[in-house]
């Protein structure tokens, strides 16, 4: 296929994973924005009233990049999870498989859809916090950065799971028994300078800190760990993850016998 | 002379141990319209699956229009059109944006795309339904819904994996003028199929296959002149009497009422048998064959 044609191909998968996100936003878009509004509610106008300013604001300014963050992880890796699953399981993903569209493109065409879906997400619950908070972005190409990263990121593991999973089971013992624990674990209500030494050193191996970290660096301005290290490490494992992706594709795992 | 499939030593064997195919070698001409016939587990959806990508080949090579799926997989796939037997579409799509959508893995621009799918859409009699979801459609509609998807590529090979499968009578006759005119327009066209009838009506050349092997191909006249016996069934005007029988024994009688069957070989043809039923002055009031003529020949091929 030519460049030109590749290009129609990924625009018409891309296309195809919004429109499908799109009409079923009761199921896609309404509930981290409800979700999210809880937490601000909850804890950023609740209990935050009660917590102290934490490296120089308020305790709902605070948590606002992490309740963003845990959206988009969340929404990135079920876009691709549920879309790749669904088309497996009632086998319309035979549809791109018998076509010319190299895996790549595939790829690319559903990461982005869940890119898509994981910003969109991001937009809607940060215009839901300038209800509760006022915001700033301190550095708008850091925030960027931070999270499209993050959503490439959970898109390419929403994918593996999706090539992996068996059944409907299959797809929500990730995002319950993984990222949930990880994502609260990752900072998103506490500082990782709160801790004891013992915990902080346990939490540097977990990613999702430094994606958060990277975000809130990037809004408010602050972090607790190094940001060029953050995006670096972010960027290894995104590059790790494509080329896993690509493998299991060409070789057909779950997909091609 | 052309090919539009060249298959050769393909072999397949599922999880090291399952062989479904043991080195098929088959040639299809272009604008050919093929069967490819063989029982349940024969091995036809599994070669079906190699040429279409949807799984890997253990051994040998094929090769579509001139195009080595070993060389260049994706331009071998640009030529092949695939209507599976199971339905594989989005289900909560809407009819016209499956078939569009399909154009666009292709790498056809959407303006395009639209414009192919209605066309075939129309030919298929499915436009009226093109903003329906799939799921509303009936059983035949999807199987020709899936037809309409494998073509607004424009495949030099289209291939047909049970495509009239729950198709009621009237259906199946509009779906066999289109398919004839399709391959009249140099479309080369292989066909599985269980109804062997199917076959014989838009069949020039045929492949039998067994356990992974093909048993017989050639061309359809040609096959069904090479057969031994066929089986014919007689209504009378009386009922045959036990000497008659005997008579008739170079027949293999199986006498039913007024009605015999028999078996006729080139040695004991069928004006022998009726000349001697007259002889004995029975009249022979109408004949049919027992079972369709591909049909035997294939239970001989298959048995």
């Amino acid at each position: 296929m030519t460049p030109y044609k590749n290009w129609i191909s990924y625009s018409t998968l891309v296309r195809k994973e919004v429109i499908r996100f799109l009409r079923v936003w009761s199921q896609t878009l309404l509930p981290p924005v409800v979700t999210m509004t809880l937490y601000f509610v909850i804890f950023g106008k609740f209990i935050g009233s009660q917590v102290g300013d934490i490296a120089g604001y308020s305790y709902m300014q605070f948590i606002v990049p992490g309740l963003v963050m845990m959206a988009v992880i969340m929404q990135s890796f079920m876009n691709t999870v549920s879309s790749y699953y669904f088309a497996k399981f009632q086998k319309s993903i035979e549809e791109i498989i018998v076509s010319p569209t190299p895996f790549p493109i595939v790829i690319a065409g559903y990461v982005t859809g869940g890119v898509l879906r994981g910003l969109l997400t991001a937009t809607l619950v940060m215009s839901t916090a300038l209800f509760f908070t006022k915001l700033h972005i301190a550095h708008i190409g850091i925030t960027v950065l931070f999270a499209v990263l993050t959503s490439v990121l959970f898109s390419l593991v929403g994918l593996i799971n999706g090539v992996y999973a068996k059944s409907f089971d299959g797809i929500s013992i990730i995002p319950n028994f993984v990222l949930t624990p990880l994502t609260y674990l990752g900072g998103v209500f506490y500082s990782v300078s709160m801790l004891p030494p013992f915990w902080q050193a346990v939490s540097s191996f977990n990613p999702i800190l430094y994606m958060i970290a990277g975000f809130r660096y990037g809004l408010l301005g602050v972090s607790d760990v190094s940001i060029p290290f953050a995006a670096g490490l972010l960027i290894g494992l995104t590059v790790m993850l494509f080329c896993f992706v690509w493998w299991l594709f060409k070789t057909g795992r779950g997909l091609r016998a | 002379m052309s090919f539009a499939l060249e298959v050769h030593g393909l072999k397949k064997t599922y999880n090291g141990t399952v062989q479904a195919l043991r080195g098929i070698d088959l040639t299809i001409e272009s604008g050919d319209f093929f069967a490819l016939l063989g029982p349940n587990g024969a091995g036809k959806t599994t070669l079906i699956s190699i040429i279409s990508g949807l799984v890997k080949k253990s051994d040998g090579s094929l090769v579509i229009n001139g195009v080595s799926i070993d060389n260049d997989a994706q331009g071998a796939k640009e030529r092949v059109g695939v209507v599976p037997q199971e339905f594989n579409f989005g289900i909560f799509e809407k009819v016209e944006d499956i078939v569009v959508t399909q154009a666009g893995y292709y790498g056809i621009p959407r303006a395009q795309a639209k414009i192919q799918a209605e066309r075939y859409l129309k030919q298929l009699g499915l436009w009226e339904k093109r903003n329906e979801k799939a799921r509303a459609l009936s059983g035949g509609m999807k199987r020709r819904l899936m037809i309409a998807r494998a073509l607004v590529h424009s495949p030099k090979l289209l291939i047909l994996d049970e495509p009239t499968a729950g198709v009621d009578l009237e259906l199946r006759r509009d779906m066999y003028v289109f398919l004839k005119e399709l391959n009249a327009s140099g479309v080369t066209i292989l066909l599985t199929t269980h109804y062997l009838e199917e076959a014989e009506e838009l069949c020039r050349n045929l492949a039998i296959i067994n356990k992974g092997e093909i048993v017989a191909r050639g061309g359809m006249k040609e096959l069904l002149s090479q057969m031994e016996a066929m089986t014919v069934v007689c209504d009378l005007s009386r009922a045959l009497t036990d000497v008659e029988i005997k008579q008739l024994s170079s027949f293999a009688p199986v006498l039913d009422s007024q009605e015999v069957s028999l078996t006729l070989s080139k040695q004991y043809t069928l004006s022998t048998a009726i000349d001697l039923l007259n002889k004995m002055g029975v009249v022979v009031t109408s004949i049919k064959n027992k079972t369709n003529r591909l049909e035997e020949f294939f239970l001989q091929k298959t048995a």
